[in-house]
């Protein structure tokens, strides 16, 4: 049986093998995986926005991609992890409803992809695997043992990336 | 604007969100009523202010399966509305609607008759939104997706969030005449940031 541990929307959380990290339903959020294949320290994030800047009410790191990943970083540092040896697996990112708009809370879901690659680009970890984008909904298992992102929907298949 | 949903808590706001469901909800179980030739009751909506990640329990957990039907709000005031209800539901509607039909999966004849009662009764709310605030307000045609409740939640869960991390939710339970099915569905009423004040001002309500 194999030990799943929930993050939440707006939530993150960073363990040590074992343990398989999970989150349910993402749809315009982005989930953040890492993972340090040396120490198999492991994390997951589930990140509504892409960016803390101009928002007021910014208290909850784990809810904006910037501040997010910054946080993680720090946590799996702390627990051993390299941060010249981590990969990143990320997933979500659709666009549930479609519309032509100019609007771009919209466009929500690829902007936080698109900040998400960024923000590892500055920081020089791979991208090794992007299941983002399209307009159904993702849940994401992400396994402490081999790093390896397990990805389920409703109606548009699983795989493992 | 990010203190809003401290003030939402406030009673006086949540009673007056509370009288613009009752009365939006009273147009739309009308409007169901005419659509499905049938008496419909309802009961009192629930407002509620709740934490984004509470939600998707009122609809079985996230991954359960639900229709979400989102609108654009247009006019004096911007933002969306969305209705969401579980699948079961959903299937409770097409029945009623068109009864013999059956609903083991939604084919596209289902969803556009899904569509087109999401028009309905969003446009119910609209127009006693509009008519309580005399501002001039329309919705956009709709967009229907059916997906995992967690999927369809986080497009008014991420609009919320760029205010707070609570999300504002309104409850309907339509009962058919002789009270053998029901129907709750969800309404989220999620103007744009600048439009709060604006929404709040017209019912004169100082923030």
């Amino acid at each position: 049986m194999r030990d799943l541990i929930k993050v939440g929307m707006a939530d993150l959380k960073v363990i040590k093998h074992p343990g398989v990290l999970t989150t349910l339903g993402l749809g315009s959020c982005v989930g953040i995986c890492l993972f340090d294949p040396v120490t198999k320290v492991t994390g997951m994030a589930h990140i509504m926005l892409p960016s803390s800047q101009a928002i007021r009410n910014n208290t909850n790191a784990a809810k904006f991609a910037d501040t997010a990943i910054d946080l993680m970083l720090s946590e799996m540092q702390k627990l051993g992890a390299d941060k010249n040896r981590l990969i990143c697996k990320i997933a979500g990112g659709a666009q549930m409803f479609s519309f032509q708009s100019k609007n771009d809370m919209m466009k929500i879901g690829e902007r936080n992809a698109e900040a998400v690659r960024e923000i590892m680009k500055s920081h020089r970890i791979a991208i090794k695997a992007d299941d983002t984008g399209g307009s159904f909904g993702r849940t994401i298992e992400f396994d402490s043992n081999d790093g390896m992102l397990l990805i389920k929907t409703i109606g548009h298949g699983t795989k493992s990336i | 604007m990010a203190d809003y949903f401290d003030k939402v808590n406030n009673a006086i706001i949540l009673d007056v969100l509370k009288e613009i469901g009752n009365i939006g909800a009273g147009n739309a179980a009308t409007a169901l009523a005419k659509m499905i030739n049938k008496k419909v009751d309802m009961k009192v909506p629930k407002v509620n202010v709740m934490d984004f990640s509470t939600v998707p329990e009122l609809l079985g957990g996230e991954e359960n399966e639900v229709v979400g039907i989102f609108f654009k709000i247009e006019g004096d005031l911007e933002g969306t509305i969305m209705f969401v209800l579980s699948s079961e539901s959903a299937g409770t509607l097409i029945n009623l609607l068109m009864p013999g039909v059956s609903v083991g999966s939604f084919d596209e004849f289902s969803m556009s008759a899904l569509q087109e009662i999401g028009n309905i009764l969003s446009g119910s709310y609209i127009s006693s939104l509009s008519m309580l605030t005399g501002l001039n307000i329309q919705i956009s045609i709709p967009s229907l997706a059916v997906d995992m409740a967690g999927a369809i939640l986080s497009v008014p869960a991420i609009q919320f969030g760029l205010i707070g991390d609570k999300i504002l939710i309104i409850e309907n339970d339509f009962i058919e005449e002789f009270g053998s099915e029901s129907v709750q569905g969800y309404f989220f009423l999620i103007p744009d940031v600048d439009s709060y004040e604006k929404l709040f001002n017209s019912l004169g309500i100082q923030l």
